[in-house]
């Protein structure tokens, strides 16, 4: 392994760490292998969005306070998550602004960034020398692709995937309908669209759909599980670091 | 009508259900999404004109005192009428005065939101006068009984089929499928009502504080005719339509019509300049113009003040996924769509059930990135939930879980514990239980659609301590 250069603190994000940990080992080896020391602090768990999206204002701001707490310091922060990141560059503005951890909370923004974003646009990669056998398609998850413009940097990463072949996905910017608890709260809103999408992956005949969100690959896995449609769902975590 | 006295879920659950309507959605929503698109994608600098749009709004809304006294004082000194009507009620109250004391017996309509807002036909019959809605789409739904479904667009939930048989029933048409034969029927009609009718209202889609002239923009010229053919001539605009100048008008027109129907700019826009001056061959005797607050001045000082830099264009129901599943009627107000969730609860709060509205959105963007003025619509949602949920409007359990939440999230030992997430997942979903009793049992929700996911046996972070001990030094 190269000398490392660069320090990077490795926020996997509860869902991650509780339902997918491959998925934060797989980030973690990505990052390794372009010669970043990667930091997991004890006792990091969640970005607080969860609760400040059902509208509990109060309980997101006392763990997203910790959180802030915990990753004070130095060195970039990473997370497999678009969505995560967008609640901590984008939401953590309005959440923290005129609060003690307003400081802080503004320093975390500054170095916060999505995993594939911080390998395309940070450390200047196009090709993690991965290799992964598939037909494949991408879904855009909606808060990275409009709160932090991601789009073009997993597609690059994933063009140089050998093995890989990418097709497009009709309406990949559309939103897979999980939403948080939107998912519970509104299930059949939520159904309704989520057939949509697993209509627009079947009409690929992909049989892999690659996103960079535990949450929608929760929603598009359970809805093409329950449908038996032989499509595989991966983090793109885990077909960068295919060999 | 039916439909929209019901509880939000149920709401939902009927236009999931209703076939017709989802099959008149899926052809009618993605032309739109798509004109718009190539519309705005002709401009050579989309970017540009949509800052200058909301550049415009904002500078309008920061101003909002001036600009309306400049354009009521310009409206009075060309002979017309201003009514500063701080409700819907003071407004129908105005023009019900006005239509008895000029002995008006029949009014026509052109297509206005704000009307709709103030259930202004209901106000008028209820004094006996007869309101005939002009615009084919207001006429359609003004026939059925139902309120619009669409900003622009009030009878897109309906499909040309059910537009035939309503025809056939209230005018006697013959049984036909045809469009223009539909229009050529609906055309009669109105015609002789625009023949016979005393009073025009119109809406406003911008007034101009320098020239104290109003806008109306249609694709159908109704609008003209009910502007002008009548004697006296009522426009109900909401305080927040003003600009100052035509040059920030030009913007607006623009962003306006490309963002709505996909056009460079509609097929007409009317100005209006008041009552008929001596030598002018048409046009009203009076003219009387209803700056309607109705909430508004209220937001405007709020932390939803951007919520009135729109300009109704229907941009981001268009592009909303809910609204593409649901439709506008399940929204349960006049407004629907995102727009609709951020303005319903803050114009009409004592609606029962209305503070459910911000939670019928996913939050993601879309809107906000169709909106010409980009409007931070899932942020307003995203803020009036909290509003919602610091007002107490929250479901049975659920304070609970979320103090559970906090508690888990913010004790890495009971964090760590395991099974912590699946236990809160369970405890939020069980808590729907309480206020949706027709529903399939909660967890159904979730499963009735896709299967659930099971929680890892070891999280990372415990794999990661295996691995690498638990100092925190880098690896
Ligand atoms: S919020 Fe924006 S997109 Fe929606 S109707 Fe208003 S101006 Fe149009």
């Amino acid at each position: 392994m190269m000398q490392p250069t660069r320090r990077a603190t490795l926020f996997v994000t509860c869902i991650v760490d509780q339902m997918y940990p491959e998925i934060g080992e797989a980030t973690a080896v990505l990052l390794q292998a372009q010669g970043v020391a990667v930091r997991v602090p004890r006792g990091l768990t969640c970005c607080g969005q969860m609760a400040l999206n059902a509208g509990f204002r109060d309980e997101a701001y006392a763990v997203a306070g910790r959180t802030i707490e915990v990753l004070r310091g130095q060195g970039d922060i990473v997370l497999p998550s678009g969505s995560c990141t967008a609640m901590i560059r984008h939401l953590y503005h309005e959440l923290f602004h005129g609060t003690p951890h307003q400081q802080a909370a503004e320093a975390l923004i500054g170095r916060t960034y999505e995993l594939t974003e911080y390998l395309v646009d940070v450390l200047g990669v196009q090709d993690v020398g991965a290799h992964y056998a598939a037909r494949a398609t991408y879904h855009d998850a909606c808060h990275g692709l409009r709160y932090l413009d991601l789009s073009r940097q997993a597609r690059t990463l994933l063009a140089h995937v050998r093995g890989l072949e990418l097709v497009p996905l009709p309406a990949c910017t559309e939103c897979c309908g999980f939403g948080g608890l939107f998912a519970v709260k509104q299930a059949a809103i939520s159904g309704a669209m989520l057939q949509r999408k697993l209509a627009n992956i079947t009409s690929t005949s992909a049989d892999l759909l690659i996103t960079g969100d535990a949450s929608c690959m929760t929603q598009i896995a359970g809805g093409l599980k329950r449908n038996a449609a032989p499509v595989q769902v991966r983090h793109i975590a885990e077909v960068l670091v295919g060999r | 009508m039916a439909t929209q006295m019901l509880p939000f879920y149920d709401r939902v659950e009927d236009a999931l259900q209703n076939s017709t309507l989802q099959h008149a959605l899926e052809r009618n929503m993605p032309r739109f999404v798509a004109l718009r698109a190539q519309a705005l994608n002709k401009l050579i600098d989309e970017a540009a004109l949509r800052d200058q749009a909301r550049a415009i709004r904002a500078k309008s809304l920061a101003r909002l005192d001036e600009l309306l006294t400049r354009l009521a004082d310009t409206v009075e000194a060309r002979g017309g009428h201003v009514c500063w009507a701080t409700d819907g009620k003071a407004a129908g109250q105005y023009i019900a005065e006005l239509a008895q004391r000029q002995a008006v017996k029949s009014i026509v309509k052109s297509k206005s939101m704000a009307s709709e807002e103030i259930h202004l036909n209901a106000q008028l019959e209820a004094h006996s006068l007869e309101v005939i809605e002009t615009d084919l789409g207001e006429y359609i739904i003004q026939l059925s009984g139902e309120t619009p479904s669409h900003i622009i667009a009030p009878a897109i939930h309906m499909t040309r089929q059910e537009i035939g048989q309503l025809f056939q029933e209230k005018l006697g048409m013959e049984p036909t499928e045809d469009i223009p034969t539909m229009t050529r029927t609906a055309r009669r009609v109105l015609r002789q009502r625009f023949v016979q009718a005393d009073m025009g209202i119109s809406g406003v889609n911008f007034g101009i504080a320098e020239s104290g002239g109003m806008v109306l923009v249609t694709n159908e010229g109704n609008a003209d005719l009910t502007t002008s053919v009548p004697r006296i001539h009522v426009a109900i605009m909401g305080i927040e339509r003003v600009v100052e100048s035509l040059d920030d008008l030009a913007v607006m027109l623009q962003v306006l019509a490309r963002s709505a129907t996909g056009q460079k700019l509609s097929v007409y826009t009317t100005f209006l300049s008041g009552p008929t001056r001596p030598g002018e061959p048409d046009g009203p005797e009076e003219f009387h113009l209803i700056l309607l607050d109705n909430g508004r001045s209220r937001i405007l000082g709020s932390a939803y003040a951007e919520a009135l830099m729109c300009i109704r264009c229907g941009a981001c129901l268009n592009a909303c996924p809910v609204y593409q599943s649901i439709g506008g009627h399940a929204y349960g107000g006049v407004y629907s769509g995102p727009i609709g969730s951020v303005i319903s609860p803050l114009l009409q709060p004592d609606v029962p059930d209305v503070h459910q509205l911000p939670y019928a959105s996913t939050l993601c963007g879309a809107c906000q990135e169709a909106c010409p003025v980009r409007i931070a619509l899932p942020d307003m949602l995203l803020r009036l939930r909290g509003d919602a949920v610091q007002a107490g409007k929250v479901a049975p359990g659920e304070q609970a879980a979320m103090t559970a939440w906090q508690a888990t999230m913010n004790n890495p030992a009971l964090y760590r514990a395991g099974g912590t997430m699946a236990s809160i997942i369970t405890r939020l979903v069980g808590g729907r239980e309480g206020v949706l009793k027709q529903l399939p049992p909660p967890l159904a929700g979730w499963t009735q659609h896709r299967d659930f996911p099971t929680f890892a046996k070891q999280s990372f972070s415990e794999r990661w301590a295996a691995q690498h001990g638990t100092d925190e030094e880098p690896q």
